[in-house]
């Protein structure tokens, strides 16, 4: 099994060593990681606890894209966590009560999401678009429009400190990416999530309660943008709803896309996912580094994109099995092909 | 306290002024409440209003031209003896101005400006973004005087207008220092997040010991950097100066803790002036120049900075 998930991930492995390797020729101490003042420091550290945010979106939005949904919420999802935490700080709250607090904010935001999608039919985009508008509304009622301060230690610990040296947003999404992987994995939860993003009609004929499992995926995305929204509001102690969050739906997608899931549903990969999410931020990374002045950056980062997703289009894919089987004998993944085939082709003559 | 008897006082002096300008009716229209200075803005325009005793009609557009222009209309046809103006856009205002001029109601824009036919309106009072980018530039070379100083540049959102002003008028004021050189300059998108995430990376690609100061185009990314300075180990404020504009109230906190140098006020108080520009009007018809340059004021730690955030806490930032 680990096998065939390493297989799977392979092309965005190489992506990413590719985009590291970029930073690593624009700035070459790029690698080196240092411990100072209790915490590792250095730039990949950086580029992990720089994509936390879209790392946890990501993990939700694999979910949601495997079901054939998507949920654009999410970005004003974490506003408004950030808005409910920081709110429940400031009126003397303790850390984790704001923390619950703005988890339970993820879970209603979820909850309405799946309702209109799973319960009211309608569509995942549609039904999502209304919370992406109104979301920020609600933040900026919450925090009266202003970037509304706070000063809790143990709210600030969650975006800012450390644990055994290592910035607690990178121990947060490496958790929350084991635990929604081995549940979907380990269970059959995963396969049927893959069944409704397939044919739901003939997955509920089947006998999913494919209601209950696409609520349960808005729930998930709910939850994960909840706590991205307090990771970005902690690491600033504020909760900006008019920033927070803002357009990163669009990257947490393409996280997804990068890691090579087909937005038309079915089968998923989180690993490969979470891994789109480092690239993009190592792509981030690379921009920030390089010294480009910034009328450039938008161009960098598209330049790259298109370059990994027309890696990853299928055309190329065939164009490129093509050319190593031609170049014969001297790949052994041709060799893979072969032998692969020919019992198939025995017992069928 | 100061401060407001200090307005009691010249609010005394302006009494014959304030004669003329009671009972009068004035529209304004403001844009929304996109950010926190917009807020601080409204909340000011409401209190210069009432110390003055204008009946002020507040009109707020949600970020829509269209509903400006309904405002507009309205007071017009409510017959206000002045409107005020802030411009969500640029363009498009012509005809409704148009219809003002025609009513013989003059009309006065704040914080921004609009192509239109300058005999349109009466004036505009806005701040001036490229000399606000010089005040911050002088503080610095003063500051540093002949030492060596590479400095980290926080621009605004790319193409924007005062990212692009903020930063010709810094680069004007440093053109003739030659010890000072901008090193890094990049985006942090007005905001404190990306603030901080960009000023780790000058942080790293830098190092913290060979950058002398940070020159941010708006406050907010510069708090956020302040938090990335101190994270690197660094003491922002002293191993690298910190300077910024917008004076917003949590810059002020900073300044009173040492972690940030000085900033340069946008004032919020654009209808003060405008108010100014009106009495002399009704009370002599006389005509302001078109173009009214509010103060760029510059606060250091010589200021009661505490103080100042706990006053400016209050409007709305």
């Amino acid at each position: 099994m680990i096998g065939a998930t390493f297989r799977r991930i392979t092309p965005q492995l190489i992506i990413l060593g590719i985009v590291l390797l970029l930073n690593f020729l624009v700035f070459p101490g790029f690698f080196s990681i240092e411990f100072q003042n209790g915490r590792l420091f250095g730039n990949l550290i950086d580029v992990l606890n720089r994509g936390a945010p879209v790392a946890l979106l990501s993990i939700g939005m694999t979910l949601v894209i495997a079901t054939k949904g998507i949920d654009l919420s999410v970005g004003a999802v974490m506003a408004i966590a950030g808005a409910v935490a920081a709110s429940v700080v400031t009126g003397g709250g303790g850390w984790f009560t704001a923390l619950i607090a703005a988890l339970a904010a993820g879970l209603l935001c979820g909850l309405w999401n799946g309702v209109l999608v799973a319960f009211l039919r309608v569509q995942p985009i549609v039904a999502t678009l209304v919370l992406m508008v109104a979301g920020r509304g609600v933040a900026q009622l919450i925090t009266e429009g202003k970037i509304m301060t706070f000063l809790n230690e143990g709210l600030i610990f969650l975006g800012a400190g450390t644990i055994l040296g290592l910035p607690t947003p990178i121990i947060i999404w490496l958790a929350m990416g084991t635990l929604v992987t081995f549940v979907v994995r380990r269970t059959a939860l995963g396969m049927l999530i893959e069944a409704i993003g397939i044919n739901e009609t003939a997955s509920r004929l089947a006998g999913i309660n494919s209601r209950v499992l696409l609520l349960a995926v808005y729930l998930i995305s709910g939850v994960c943008a909840a706590t991205a929204g307090v990771i970005v509001a902690a690491d600033i102690k504020g909760a900006d709803a008019n920033n927070a969050g803002l357009w990163m739906e669009l990257d947490a997608i393409l996280a997804v896309v990068i890691g090579g899931n087909s937005l038309l549903g079915g089968r998923f990969s989180i690993v490969a996912s979470l891994l789109g999410a480092l690239i993009i931020q190592s792509v981030n990374s690379v921009i920030l580094l390089s010294g480009m002045p910034p009328e450039f950056n938008l161009v960098i980062k598209a330049l790259i994109i298109i370059v990994i997703l027309v890696i990853q289009s299928p055309t190329v894919k065939h164009a490129l099995y093509l050319l190593r089987a031609s170049a014969g004998s001297a790949v052994p993944e041709a060799h893979a092909v072969g032998p692969r085939n020919s019992p198939a082709k025995e017992t069928r003559s | 306290m100061k401060l407001k008897t200090a307005l009691l006082i010249s609010a005394m002096a302006l009494a014959p002024a304030i004669a003329s300008a009671a009972d009068k009716t004035v529209g304004f229209s403001q844009i929304g409440s996109e950010s926190g200075w917009r807020a601080a803005e409204t909340t000011v325009t409401k209190q210069q209003a009432e110390e003055r005793g204008i009946d002020l009609k507040f009109a707020d557009a949600q970020q829509k031209q269209e509903n400006q222009i309904k405002a507009l209309r309205s007071f017009i046809a409510q017959g206000v003896d002045a409107i005020l103006l802030a411009p969500v856009v640029a363009t498009g205002w012509d005809s409704v101005l148009e219809e003002a001029q025609d009513a013989e109601i003059p009309v006065i824009l704040l914080d921004r400006k609009v192509d239109a036919s300058d005999d349109l309106y009466m004036t505009a009072v806005t701040s001036d973004t490229v000399y606000e980018g010089e005040v911050a530039g002088k503080w610095l070379v003063d500051a540093v005087g002949s030492e060596e100083c590479r400095v980290v540049e926080l621009q605004g959102t790319t193409g924007s207008s005062p990212a692009i002003d903020r930063k010709a008028g810094f680069e004007k004021a440093i053109a003739d220092a030659p010890n000072i050189t901008i090193v890094r300059s990049q985006t942090g998108d007005f905001t404190r997040a990306q603030g901080k995430v960009v000023m780790e990376s000058f942080l790293k690609a830098e190092g913290a010991e060979n950058i002398c100061a940070l020159y941010a185009h708006n406050d907010d990314m510069a708090v956020g950097a302040i938090q990335a300075i101190k994270e690197a180990g660094a003491t922002p404020g002293d191993d690298i100066l910190v300077v910024a504009i917008d004076a917003v109230p949590d810059m002020h906190l900073a300044i009173a803790n040492g972690e940030a140098n000085a900033t340069v006020e946008l004032t919020p108080n654009m209808a003060g002036p405008a108010f100014d520009i009106l009495d002399a009007y009704w009370a002599d018809g006389t005509m302001p120049p078109k173009w009214v340059q509010t103060e760029s004021r510059l606060y250091t730690a010589d200021d009661d900075n505490q103080a100042i955030y706990e006053m400016k806490k209050g409007l709305g930032y």
